[in-house]
């Protein structure tokens, strides 16, 4: 496409145009109506002083015969540079007036004539036009009056000539502004796809040009830049997780590696076979850790939200309360569970209970104090228009500064690293709150730590 | 994973199961082999097939007694296979076995007519826990109201359970545990097979919760007994003596 095309297919363009046929319809109907109002109606009031004066005569006429009117005519002809009169008799040789001769009569009726007239004085004579009303006395005497109209008739073609100017001046700059604004509006369109063109090139901290105005085009490029920050820190993150998840993958690996080598350099059957059943117990662990991430992807992803259906809260809590209760009780510690009836949170049941079983899960292995025994409470309940599920112990808890950034990937507080696990459990959590468009609550219990899944009642 | 301690074929040590012949459908041919391999020392007969239609046609024979097959074949895919058996009413039981572990695909497998799913990678002993599962349920009276293993004797009408004629007091939950586990009498239960059928859950939990429940129950049940009725099969699961 040629740059002038372009130019002419811009929205701004058309748009230009557009208004530009608007703008000129509306001038040419004000300077219409100018000009009806002004050489229209000046026509017309002159025709009726024309046949006023008309039917003035012919009454004096009818009155007082031909003598009558002579006199008159006579003396306004004679007074009145502007007017034309003519008296003619029956064979239409002149009486009186200031016209030579009568003029062409097209149809021998009574009506409007225009005819030229010389007008002036000694060496300089005009050809004017002259407008008259010819009118047959009885007797056969013919009356001629009228006015020289050149004047008027200048000025009804100046008015045209200016309505034409007018249209034609509109029409230029509404053209060039059109052409002007489009040609700005193309430039900034240009940069922002050449912009855009530069970031999918895969320089991701690019960002579209911003001129300031806050006009339209700003704000477009203002949410273009949001979107892309937004963009460019999910990569950033996706790029340290994948790193963590290389991280976390090849060091069990590398691990198993060397223990089967080390086994096969000794040669013994006893070594050979620990180092088998070592490499099974990693292995397990490296699925864990896999299928835990795949979990969380799955939650994260939201894909899993259009299978969610009516979970009842109270059953959940009470049927994984029974499910951990025997575990507790063996640690020595207790987990009492309780939860309002008839709760319901539209929900994944399996993820939910996941979820439930992890922080489960950590309050046996950090929610007990030194020497002590894990005192867990599960517990649901309403709160306005949310049901909030909360696991609390005793043990030493999570520092505050800690809380935001346990809930990512592979994070493990270094209090917790001597126990196993795989820094996935609240990250779990997390992911599978915010599928149900709920809240993560990480809270001090004063001593321990309380968890609160904060999630959207469902009602029916 | 549930499985954790890994004695060597725990698995042979369960004299009473009856030798059963397996079709194994899996485009993995090393796969396959370690499969059937592992099948035929557990005292079945396994078949092959490499691809769906291979696949297809031997279990349209109607000959075996469980069929494991994976989802994702050549020419026909799995779940089209069961459909297709379904079809023509084979109800020779199923074991899907895939990648795709989510609920989701797992309800996906047992709609089409599967009767168990396993995702993959899976430990050995879990897989022919469930194939004996699927291979002795399919043989069982459906309208047993009275299970019973060596003295002990469930009543699933009055929901009551008597050792050596002696009753013993069960919460709701390990009745069904105990229900479960004499169903599949003289055959390995897994952990996870024991949370989805008694707990319905589809996921491994950290911590080994299920030992915990099993040995309340272990308590109740073979408390004052001589012979333990309950036994832990090491690197495998639990089982009821049925003998």
């Amino acid at each position: 496409m040629t740059g002038r095309a372009k130019l002419f297919r811009t929205s701004t363009f058309r748009l230009a145009a557009l208004y530009l046929i608007l703008f000129a319809v509306s001038v040419s109907a004000l300077l219409g109506y100018v000009y009806w109002n002004t050489a229209v109606l000046l026509q017309e009031q002159t025709d009726y002083t024309i046949q006023a004066e008309v039917q003035g005569l012919a009454d004096q006429y009818r009155l007082r015969g031909l003598s009558g009117i002579l006199d008159t005519v006579q003396r306004r002809s004679s007074n009145d540079s502007r007017s034309v009169y003519l008296l003619a008799g029956p064979s239409g040789e002149r009486i009186a007036g200031n016209l030579a001769s009568l003029p062409a009569i097209p149809d021998d009726e009574s009506g409007f004539i225009e005819f030229p007239v010389d007008v002036g004085n000694g060496a300089t004579r005009e050809r004017h036009t002259a407008r008259a009303f010819y009118t047959r006395l009885t007797g056969g005497f013919e009356l001629v009056v009228g006015r020289d109209v050149e004047a008027l008739r200048q000025f009804a073609a100046i008015i045209r000539q200016t309505i034409l100017y007018a249209l034609a001046i509109a029409l230029v700059l509404g053209l060039g502004g059109g052409l002007l604004m489009s040609r700005n509006f193309l430039r900034r369109v240009d940069a922002i796809t050449d912009a855009s063109r530069t970031i999918m090139a895969g320089n991701m901290s690019g960002r579209m040009p911003v001129t300031g105005s806050n006009d339209e085009l700003d704000r477009l490029a203002l949410a273009l830049n949001e979107m892309l920050e937004q963009i460019e820190s999910l990569m950033a993150a996706m790029k340290e997780v994948s790193s963590n998840v290389a991280h976390d993958l090849k060091t069990p690996l590398t691990r198993i590696k060397a223990r089967v080598e080390a086994a096969l350099r000794s040669g013994s059957e006893a070594e050979y076979r620990s180092a088998l059943e070592n490499t099974v117990d990693e292995s397990d662990r490296l699925l864990d850790t896999f299928n835990a991430l795949l979990s969380i992807a799955r939650a994260e992803a939201g894909q899993a939200r259009s299978g969610l259906v009516p979970v009842d809260v109270s059953e959940l809590i009470a049927d994984v309360a029974e499910l951990y209760e025997p575990m507790a009780e063996e640690e020595g510690g207790t987990l009492t569970a309780s939860a309002a009836p008839g709760l319901h949170v539209l929900g994944d049941r399996q993820l939910l209970a996941q979820a439930l079983t992890n922080l489960l899960d950590n309050a046996l292995k950090y929610g007990a104090g030194d020497g002590q025994t894990p005192g867990i409470s599960l517990s649901g309940t309403l709160e306005g228009d949310k049901v909030v599920i909360t696991v609390a112990d005793h043990g030493p808890g999570i520092p505050e500064e800690d809380r935001a950034r346990v809930t990512e990937r592979f994070v493990r507080l270094d209090q917790s690293r001597t126990k196993p696990g795989n820094g996935l459990g609240l990250s779990l959590v997390s992911g599978v709150t915010k599928l149900h468009k709920g809240t993560l609550l990480l809270e001090d219990n004063a001593p321990g730590l309380r968890a609160s899944l904060v999630l959207p009642v469902w009602r029916e | 994973m549930q499985v954790r301690e890994h004695d060597s074929h725990v698995w042979t040590a369960t004299p009473t199961r009856q030798a059963m012949r397996i079709l194994v459908i899996e485009d993995d041919r090393e796969a396959a082999s370690w499969l059937v391999k592992g099948l035929a020392e557990a005292g079945h007969v396994a078949d092959h097939a490499a691809d769906g239609e291979e696949g297809l046609g031997l279990a349209l024979e109607a000959v075996h007694d469980v069929l494991i097959v994976d989802r994702m074949l050549p020419k026909i895919d799995g779940l089209t296979i069961i459909r297709k058996l379904r079809e023509h009413n084979i109800q020779t039981p199923v074991l899907i076995l895939s990648a795709l572990a989510d609920v989701d695909e797992r309800v996906k497998g047992l709609r089409a007519g599967g009767d168990d799913y396993l995702g993959k990678p899976y430990a050995f002993a879990e897989l022919i826990a469930r194939v004996e599962n699927l291979g002795h349920r399919a043989k069982e009276a459906p309208q047993t109201t009275k299970l019973k293993a060596v003295d002990l004797e469930i009543d699933l009408l009055t929901r009551t359970v008597t050792r050596a004629g002696k009753p013993i007091l069960l919460q709701p939950r390990e009745f069904k545990l105990l229900e479960y586990l004499v169903r599949n009498a003289g055959h390995i239960v897994t952990r996870t097979m024991l949370l989805e059928n008694v707990w319905d859950y589809h996921f491994d939990p950290q911590t080994n919760v299920i030992d915990v429940h099993i040995s309340r129950l272990r308590a109740k049940i073979d408390k004052g007994h001589d012979e333990p009725i309950l036994q832990t099969v090491r690197g495998a699961g639990y089982m009821i003596r049925d003998k």
